[in-house]
């Protein structure tokens, strides 16, 4: 079978001889097609130019017809040994999202050094780049020993400067090899012209790299993608899916999801057209049953009880690297995604920015600018799980989402003191211990015609909510779904007697409604209950019992500054079958009500 | 984990990414080998179902075994099934084989426009299972995620795209202005009016496209193979356009030998695609433009 190959990238100051290297790889592991150099040579000649082997690059990039091997983003060689695919070719529209998408998923790195110049401003911004990253495999070349006279001085000074750096970034270059890529010395063959070089030659480093390489240690860790049931198609299994990162799952293990903190055993692997292996291990797309019916969604982090848990918090510091033209700002809203689950953060503090280049540290500031990098304290909407760099590099990494392009990456640190607030533990101790029965949530919604939801009818005061509140209930009772309206003052009289007149309880009084809402939406019920001027600090503490894509917010009456975003706004005391027959279809639209 | 396995895991990670993310997915099939390897990816991808649309673009001029193989693989695997075409072009007579169009304007009529078109919710016809004929889809609704079965080794424009590559309001491709995309963490959120073109093979070659059909027993098309006569076709398309190889490859596995060391390993994949050859750039020019 065709073995997989080594995916390179090149990255180093510009000037320092990125493309000539690739080039001359290409020539001297007689990747180019026959004639090309000796074309290229002659076109040099007519034209006056000295030749250079970067003009290969162009020259194939240019043949598309041609295609054997050449692509223009990526170039492929191949050694006795291996193939070898370069992403994100040096001289392809040098833009660092284009590096930063190849050199993720590359193998290996070559930083390219220039000789006489030494490290410059790029070779430290992606020295410190491949590091944050991950690529976990780098090499130094430093380039143009022709043009300091092949001096063994000059090389131990540079590789000396070079090993510094990457030392303060965590990286260990597997070797540094004195090159002269024009000259072709050292990088296939081996130089006559540095005698004093005993080491290997480039292409020698590269052979040893590893293609593919994976961590499959540590405890295991998937991220729920989905989870299936294709009953439509007759099939009755209810499939959690995902990609294993790290660990193995066997059938009879117990799985814990975070952040919710819900368990179950797993019943039976799943695979198609199967039959399912014995055990999943790191790297697998995976799927597997549960025995016990419990509701779970996308975003859960899947773990295993017994072995070290993934952290919990709402609060982090994190190392982030900011690729958007819009800077970063303390204080703004964006979209995080980590694993599969996304949830609002904002940058609450800017510890202190880091300029790649120069590893130089500038304290605070209010905004993380293009290109730079910062230690910043986060916050996120909800809790999410996750693991701190240096435990599990795979699980600590998230991306940030500014106008709906990925425009920076963090690494999590540490999670902050206060990390998850006392009613968040509660729900995940009630999770933890929570005992469902036989039938799931997806059964009760087909008999049902609906998926549970909680409706919350708010607005000013007198607004009209109860009137609209009721049609509804009558509405949907009418069309057969399982429907109660709760008035506030049923909860407030009754289970919230005990705090009702206490000051400061308000916290208390959501947290007890959501914790209803959520038993009933368990129950299989749509719950429908009105509330005078819901806030967006009310809408997340019942978050916290009830997830929030099960919460539909209909706001009557003139908005107020700080209200909760609301599914559906109407004025004051429309007319109630109007109301209703606009969240009905809404309801349908979003799939919450079958047709 | 064997190369294979290891591209097989990270497209299945990317088609169950598609289909949490995108409410209106739809899977592009040429009938080809690799969008029939992707079609079976997406059936491991959901333990043996396919939760979405495939769309094929005909555009009249395919060659008729892929149609009954199109429409046999439909009512075995129970498809969702939409066919579009550019049917005014057609009845205009506006196309190459009619003599009144170049091969790339051909290209861009009876491809481009009626994706896009069938994209956006015209003119589509859907496959009915209990009648076994094709209809004109109830209610259509825009495709906001297109998977489609392009590799980055096919030609040089498709290097340059991404896992998740997003498309402008009139489906072009903006291609030196992509957002990162690392960590598997994809462009998944996308402004009103635009797309997503979603690229599950990108990295797999034509060998592995092979190796996996070999490895898997993967039903494929009978044009790819020898059927006795010494010829059989490399890469699939419109036949005025597509021309079969001399070969004697009967097999998945006889081809497999023939790409890595027969006769040809060094010659190009489309170099039977006529189109690719009209015009320097063209395929590129057709990409940016919303073309496969």
């Amino acid at each position: 079978m065709d073995a997989a190959p080594l995916r390179l990238v090149v990255a180093g100051h510009v000037d320092h001889g990125k493309s000539t290297l690739v080039g001359r790889l290409l020539a001297d592991t007689h990747a180019l097609p026959e004639g090309k150099v000796e074309a290229i040579r002659a076109y040099c000649d007519r034209n006056a130019k000295p030749f250079e082997y970067a003009f290969l690059l162009d020259a194939l990039r240019d043949e598309r017809s041609q295609g054997i091997t050449i692509e223009s983003a990526r170039i492929h060689f191949r050694s006795a040994t291996r193939r070898y695919v370069i992403l994100d070719a040096p001289g392809h529209i040098e833009f660092l999202r284009n590096m930063v998408t190849g050199a993720a998923r590359a193998d290996a790195a070559i930083l390219v050094i220039d000789a006489v110049e030494g490290m410059r401003e790029n070779s430290r911004r992606h020295g410190w780049l491949l590091s944050f990253l991950g690529v976990p495999q780098i090499v130094v070349a430093v380039n143009k020993m022709d043009l300091v006279g092949y001096d063994a001085a000059v090389f131990e000074r540079i590789a000396e400067e070079c090993r510094r750096f990457l030392e303060q970034v965590s990286v260990a270059a597997a070797a540094f090899v004195p090159v002269s890529a024009m000259r072709g010395d050292n990088l296939v063959r081996r130089s006559e012209t540095m005698p004093w070089c005993a080491g290997p030659t480039l292409l020698e480093v590269l052979e040893r790299f590893e293609a593919n390489v994976s961590a499959t240690g540590g405890p295991f860790r998937m991220p729920v993608q989905d989870i299936y049931r294709f009953s439509r198609h007759g099939d009755p299994r209810r499939i959690v899916a995902g990609t294993v990162l790290s660990g193995s799952l066997s059938p009879g293990d117990e799985v814990v999801f975070y952040p919710s903190n819900k368990r179950s055993f797993v019943a039976s692997l799943e695979a198609f057209p199967g039959p399912a292996p014995e055990r999943y291990g790191a790297g697998d797309a995976a799927g597997f049953t549960m025995t016990e019916q419990i509701y779970i969604t996308r975003g859960e982090l899947a773990a295993k009880a017994g072995e070290r848990p993934p952290v919990v918090a709402d609060r982090f510091r994190a190392e982030i690297f900011w690729l958007g033209r819009a800077p970063l700002e303390v204080g703004r809203e964006y979209l995080l995604k980590i694993g599969t689950a996304r949830c609002p953060m904002q940058t609450e503090r800017i510890v202190r920015r880091l300029d790649a280049a120069v590893l130089e540290v500038k304290e605070g500031g209010n905004a993380v600018e293009r290109n730079e990098a910062a230690e910043c304290e986060v916050r996120t909407a909800r809790p999410i799980a996750f693991d701190v760099v240096g435990v599990d590099e795979r699980t600590s990494r998230f991306v940030i989402v500014d106008d709906f392009d990925i425009c920076g990456g963090g690494v999590i640190r540490e999670a902050m003191s206060g990390e998850t607030s006392h009613p968040y533990r509660q729900v995940m101790a009630r999770n933890y211990h929570w005992a469902a029965g036989r039938i799931d949530r997806d059964l009760r919604a087909e008999r049902h015609g609906h998926r549970p939801h909680l409706v919350i009818v708010t607005g000013a005061k007198d607004a009209g909510k109860k009137a609209v509140a009721r049609e509804l209930e009558s509405r949907l009772f009418a069309e057969g779904r399982l429907v109660f309206f709760m008035g506030i003052a049923n909860l407030l009289y009754g289970m919230d007697a005990d705090i009702k007149d206490m000051p400061g309880t308000r916290d208390e009084h959501m947290r007890r409604l959501g914790e209803l809402a959520n038993i009933l939406l368990e129950a299989g019920h749509i719950l429908i209950v009105t509330a005078i001027g819901l806030t967006d600090a009310d809408r997340a503490l019942i978050e916290r019992s009830v997830p929030g894509d099960q919460i539909f917010v209909v706001w009557i009456g003139e908005e107020v500054p700080g209200a909760a975003g609301a599914d559906l706004c109407f004025s004051a005391h429309v007319a109630r079958e109007i109301a209703v027959g606009r969240i009905v279809e809404v309801l349908r639209d979003r799939g919450i009500l079958f047709s | 984990m064997s190369h294979l396995d290891a591209l097989e895991r990270t497209s299945i990670h990317i088609l169950r990414e598609a289909y949490a993310n995108f409410k209106s997915l739809c899977m592009l099939w040429s009938i080809g080998k690799d969008s029939t390897v992707l079609l079976w990816l997406a059936r491991k991808a959901f333990f043996g179902h396919v939760p979405f649309p495939l769309v094929h673009i005909d555009t009249s001029f395919k060659i008729p075994e892929m149609v009954e193989y199109r429409d046999r693989l439909t009512r075995e695997w129970r498809l969702t099934m939409i066919v579009g075409r550019n049917e005014e072009a057609l009845k205009a007579k506006r196309s190459f084989p009619d003599g009144t169009l170049e091969r790339i304007a051909c290209c861009r009529a009876l491809k481009t426009d009626a994706l896009t078109a069938t994209l956006a919710g015209r003119g589509r016809m859907i496959y009915n299972h209990e009648t076994g004929r094709y209809e004109p889809e109830r209610d259509p609704v825009p495709f906001t995620g297109v998977i489609a079965g392009i590799r980055a080794d096919e030609e040089g424009s498709r290097s340059k795209e991404r896992y998740f590559s997003p498309r402008g309001p009139a489906s072009e491709w903006r291609v030196g202005d992509q957002p990162p995309e690392f960590w598997e963490q994809f462009k998944t959120e996308f402004a009103p009016g635009t797309h997503v073109r979603i690229h599950p093979l990108l990295d797999w070659s034509e060998i592995n496209i092979w190796e996996y059909i070999a490895r898997e027993k993967i039903p494929t098309v009978s044009l790819y193979y020898n059927q006795g006569n010494g010829m059989r076709y490399r890469s699939l398309g419109c036949w005025p356009c597509t021309f079969p190889i001399s070969s004697m490859s009967r097999t998945p596995g006889e081809i497999v030998e023939e790409l890595r060391s027969g006769a040809l390993s060094r010659i190009a994949e489309r170099s039977g695609r006529a189109q690719d050859k009209d015009d320097d750039g063209g395929l590129e020019t057709l990409r940016r433009e919303g073309y496969m």
